[in-house]
C-alpha cells in the first residue's frame, strides 16, 4: 500500500477549471459515440487521480489548453490512493460517477487488466493505440492485453535512491559525500552496518531511518519477481528474496535504526523537519514529497545518494479512459499529450517524477536538484532506472505489501517477534484473497 | 343515480344503502393510506435490501465482478465461524462496547443528576452537554487521534511531562481500544445525561423533600430515589446503547484512518471487519455475511435485555 500513497502531499482538494473558454468548432465524437457537450463544441474532460500526478501543479493543463481552446479540464484529487481505489471499485461496479481519464497505480494494473478490462476504452479504437511506444517495454506490456488491447497510458516510474539528510550526518561525525556514501551502502547489509554507527553517535532519539515498511519495500522492490512469478501464482510465502527482505528489514528493527513512524501518516510528515530520521528509501516521486513536507527551510539539507543495489522500482502510474466517458476521442488525445516525451521532461525537471518514456529520460540525464545540494537526479534515478528488472505484477500486490508493511509495523510498535509477525501478514493475506 | 335526485323517491334508503359501505370502507382505508408511504419506504429501504443482502449472502460474489454470482450456500458463514479475525472483532467489538458504554451511562447519569439541581447558568450546561453529540465523527476522531499521538500527541505530552512512560495509543491493544471509548464516550455521554435529566424530573419532588426530611444526604437520595425512580430509561439507554455498540463503526474507522483497524487489528469492530470485507477486498458475499450476522446479534442481544428488563420488572411486584 506505501506504494499507492505514495504521492499524496499537502495539494489542495479543489478542482480547478483551467480553460481559456475561446469558441472553435468541434473536432469531437466519431468514431467514439461520444458527443460534443454543445453545438459550439466545447468539451469538458473530467480527470480523476489520486496523490499527485503534478499535471495541474506544473501547468500542464493550462498549456494544452492554449492548443485546445475547446477543452475544459476538471481535475479531482483524492490524496490517499487506498481510498481512491475502493472508490474506483464502487462507481465501476456501479458503473455511473466515473470520470473521462482515471488514474492506475501500477500495483492495481494486473488486477485491472485480469479482471476489469472490458471497462476500459481499448486506445486503438480512439487513435491512441501509439500512446506508449517509446516506453521502457515492461511498463507498456503491462497495460497490453492478450488479444492486443492498450488500455492505459504509462506516466511515470518509480526508480529507487536513498536521500538523506547531511546536517544530521555530520553532526554525528559520518561522511556526507554521496558518491562515498553510495560505496558504504552499496549493499543493505552497509546500509545497516552505517545506521549502527550513526545511532551510536547522532543524538538519542534520531534515528537511521523512517520505518522498517520504507525499507522492506524498497528491498523488494529491487526483485523481478516479488509476490507472485510470471505464471500467476503466488509466491509471496516462499520467495527467498521476499524473505531476505523480511529478515532485514526485522534486524532493522532489533538494532533500533527504525523511528517506528508508518508511512503516509501525519506523525511521519511532521518527521520530516524533526530530524527523528536521517535516511529515506527515496523513489524518485519522494523528491516532490520531501520538498512539500520539509519545506524551503530544509533545502540544501537534503541530499540524495545511489541507493543499496543501485537499483528497484516502487510505484509508477497510468491513465485510463473508463468506456463511460461521452468524451473518448478527446480524453485519449489528452492523455496522449500528458504522457508524451515533452511532458514527461517537465514532471521530471519541475515534480521529480521519473519518466518512463526512453526519449525523455535521455533527455534529463544531466539535471541536477538545486533542493538537494545540486544532487545529479537525473544521473543516479536514470542509473537505477537502467538496472531496473521488468518487475512481475500480480493482481494482489497491492493487498498483500501492505500485509507485509503491517506486520512489520507490529515488530516494531508492538514488539512482535517477527516470526510470530510474519504469520499475521500469511493469515492477513489469505483473507483479503478471493477464496 | 339520476332517480335519488327526483323527490319521494320509492326506494331512497338504496342510494345511501348503496353509499354508506364505500364510505365506511374509504374511512378504513385512509390510515393504510396515509401510511403506505412508510411502508414503500420501508420496504424499497428496509426490507428488500435486507432480503436481498441475505440472498448475495449465499453467494461468491466480488465487487470487480459484480455480474458474476457464484452459489454457494452457507459457504460464507461457516467461513466466518472459522476466521480467526471474525471472533477478534466480535471480542474487540464486546470490549469496545464494554469500555465506551459503562464509563458513559454512570457518568451521564451523574452528570444528570447534577444538572438537576438548580444551579446558575442551568440552560447553558444543558446546552453545552449536547455540544459532543451535534459534533460529527469525523471532526471529533480526527481531533482525539491527534490528542492520542504517539510522538506529538498532547496526552502523551502530559505523561512524559509528570514522568511517565508515553503509550503507543495506536499500536497497543488496549490503549487504543482505550482511546477509541474516549471518543464514544465523549460523543455519547452528553446525550444520555439529557435523557436521564428528563426522567429525572418526571420523578416527584415530593419524594426527594420527604428523603430529606428524613435526613438522606444528597448521595443516599440518589441512590435510593432517583435510581430506582429511572429503571425505565436506564434500561432504554441500556439497549440503545448496546445496539450502537453493536454497530460501532466510524471511530475505529477514523481512528488511524483505514478499515483494518489497527495494525494488528487490534481494535477492528465488526462494523469495520464488514467494511473491510466489501470494500477493501471486495468480497461482497462475505461482507453480506457479515451484515446478517450482526443483525443476528443486534436482535439476540435486544430479547436478552427484554427478558432481563422483564424479570426485573416481575421481581419487582
Amino acid at each position: 500500500m506505501p506504494t499507492f500513497r505514495a504521492r499524496r502531499t499537502a495539494t489542495s482538494l479543489g478542482t480547478a477549471a483551467l480553460a481559456a473558454m475561446l469558441l472553435l468548432t468541434a473536432c469531437s465524437s466519431g468514431s467514439s459515440g461520444g458527443s460534443a457537450d454543445a453545438a459550439d463544441g466545447k468539451v469538458t474532460l473530467t480527470v480523476d487521480l489520486f496523490g499527485t500526478f503534478g499535471f495541474k501543479e506544473t501547468g500542464l493543463y493550462d498549456e494544452y489548453t492554449k492548443t485546445h481552446p475547446n477543452v475544459t479540464v476538471k481535475q479531482s484529487d483524492t490524496q490517499d490512493e487506498g481510498q481512491y481505489w475502493q472508490a474506483l471499485q464502487t462507481k465501476l461496479a456501479g458503473g455511473g460517477g466515473l470520470a473521462d481519464v482515471q488514474g492506475l497505480e501500477v500495483g492495481r494494473i494486473a488486477s485491472v487488466m485480469q479482471k476489469q478490462a472490458d471497462k476500459f476504452v481499448d486506445l486503438k479504437t480512439v487513435g491512441a493505440g501509439a500512446v506508449n511506444d517509446g516506453l521502457v517495454p515492461w511498463k507498456a506490456a503491462a497495460v497490453k492485453s492478450a488479444d492486443g488491447k492498450v488500455l492505459a497510458a504509462g506516466t511515470d516510474i518509480g526508480p529507487e535512491a536513498i536521500c538523506y539528510r547531511t546536517d544530521l550526518f555530520k553532526a554525528a561525525g559520518l561522511p556526507t559525500d554521496r558518491t562515498e556514501l553510495a560505496a558504504k551502502w552499496s549493499s543493505w547489509e552497509g546500509y545497516l552496518a552505517l545506521g549502527k554507527e550513526y545511532v551510536a553517535k547522532a543524538q538519542p532519539g534520531n534515528a537511521w531511518t523512517d520505518s522498517a515498511a520504507g525499507m522492506f519495500t524498497a528491498e523488494v522492490g529491487q526483485q523481478k519477481v516479488r509476490y507472485a512469478d510470471e505464471s500467476g501464482k503466488p509466491v509471496y510465502d516462499n520467495n527467498p528474496a521476499v524473505k531476505t527482505a523480511w529478515s532485514d528489514s526485522a534486524k532493522l528493527v532489533a538494532d533500533g535504526l527504525s523511528a517506528k513512524l508508518p508511512q503516509w501518516t501525519p506523525e511521519w510528515n511532521k518527521a520530516f523537519s524533526t530530524g527523528k530520521f536521517a535516511t529515506l528509501s527515496c523513489p524518485a516521486w519522494m523528491i516532490g514529497y520531501i520538498k512539500g513536507q520539509a519545506g524551503d527551510a530544509f533545502a540544501g539539507k537534503w541530499d540524495i545518494a545511489a541507493g543499496p543495489g543501485k537499483t528497484g522500482n516502487w510505484g509508477g502510474s497510468y491513465l485510463a479512459i473508463p468506456k463511460t466517458s461521452k468524451h473518448q476521442k478527446e480524453a485519449a488525445e489528452l492523455i496522449s499529450w500528458l504522457t508524451a516525451k515533452e511532458q514527461q521532461v517537465k514532471l521530471f525537471t519541475k515534480q521529480g517524477s521519473f519518466p518512463s518514456s526512453t526519449a525523455a529520460q535521455g533527455e534529463i540525464k544531466t539535471l541536477q536538484d538545486p533542493y538537494f545540494n545540486n544532487a545529479p537526479i537525473g544521473q543516479i534515478f536514470s542509473e537505477s532506472a537502467g538496472a531496473m528488472p521488468a518487475q512481475v505484477l500480480g493482481t494482489e500486490d497491492g493487498v498483500i505489501g501492505k500485509a507485509f508493511t503491517d506486520a512489520l509495523g507490529e515488530v516494531e510498535r508492538t514488539g512482535t517477534a517477527p516470526d510470530a509477525a510474519w504469520q499475521h501478514a500469511m493469515d492477513n493475506i489469505k483473507k483479503a484473497s478471493g477464496n | 343515480m339520476a332517480i335519488t335526485t327526483t323527490t319521494r323517491s320509492p326506494r331512497p334508503a338504496a342510494p345511501v344503502a348503496e353509499r354508506r359501505p364505500r364510505a365506511r370502507w374509504g374511512a378504513r382505508a385512509a390510515p393504510y393510506g396515509y401510511l403506505a408511504p412508510f411502508f414503500v419506504l420501508f420496504a424499497a429501504f428496509g426490507l428488500f435490501p435486507l432480503v436481498y443482502t441475505a440472498y448475495v449472502s449465499l453467494h461468491r460474489v466480488e465487487l470487480q465482478t459484480s455480474q458474476q454470482m457464484d452459489w454457494v450456500g452457507f459457504q460464507n458463514y461457516t467461513r466466518l465461524l472459522e476466521d480467526p479475525f471474525f471472533w477478534n472483532a466480535l471480542r474487540n467489538t464486546f470490549t469496545i462496547g464494554v469500555l465506551s458504554t459503562v464509563p458513559q451511562l454512570v457518568m451521564a447519569l451523574g452528570l444528570a443528576h447534577l444538572l438537576n439541581y438548580k444551579l446558575r447558568g442551568r440552560t447553558f450546561f444543558r446546552v453545552a452537554m449536547l455540544m459532543p453529540y451535534a459534533t460529527s465523527v469525523a471532526a471529533a476522531t480526527l481531533v482525539f487521534a491527534q490528542l492520542f499521538g504517539r510522538d506529538y500527541g498532547l496526552l502523551n505530552w502530559a505523561l512524559s511531562s509528570v514522568g511517565l512512560n508515553p503509550v503507543d495509543w495506536q499500536a497497543d491493544t488496549w490503549a487504543s481500544q482505550i482511546g477509541v471509548s474516549a471518543v464514544v464516550t465523549w460523543r455519547w455521554t452528553g446525550y444520555n445525561a439529557l435523557i436521564y435529566l428528563a426522567g429525572m424530573q418526571a420523578i416527584g419532588h415530593e419524594l426527594y423533600e420527604s428523603a430529606a426530611m428524613d435526613g438522606a444526604s444528597r448521595w443516599k437520595q440518589f441512590l435510593h430515589v432517583t435510581v430506582p425512580g429511572l429503571r425505565p430509561t436506564i434500561i432504554f439507554t441500556v439497549v440503545v446503547s448496546t445496539i450502537g455498540a453493536t454497530q460501532l463503526f466510524g471511530e475505529p474507522l477514523l481512528y488511524e484512518g483505514n478499515a483494518g483497524g489497527g495494525i494488528s487489528h487490534q481494535y477492528q469492530t465488526l462494523g469495520l471487519y464488514m467494511y473491510e470485507q466489501g470494500w477493501s477486498f471486495f468480497h461482497l458475499g462475505r461482507a453480506a455475511a457479515v451484515a446478517w450476522v450482526m443483525f443476528l446479534l443486534i436482535v439476540l442481544l435486544a430479547l436478552a435485555n427484554a427478558a432481563i428488563a422483564a424479570r426485573r420488572n416481575r421481581t419487582d411486584r
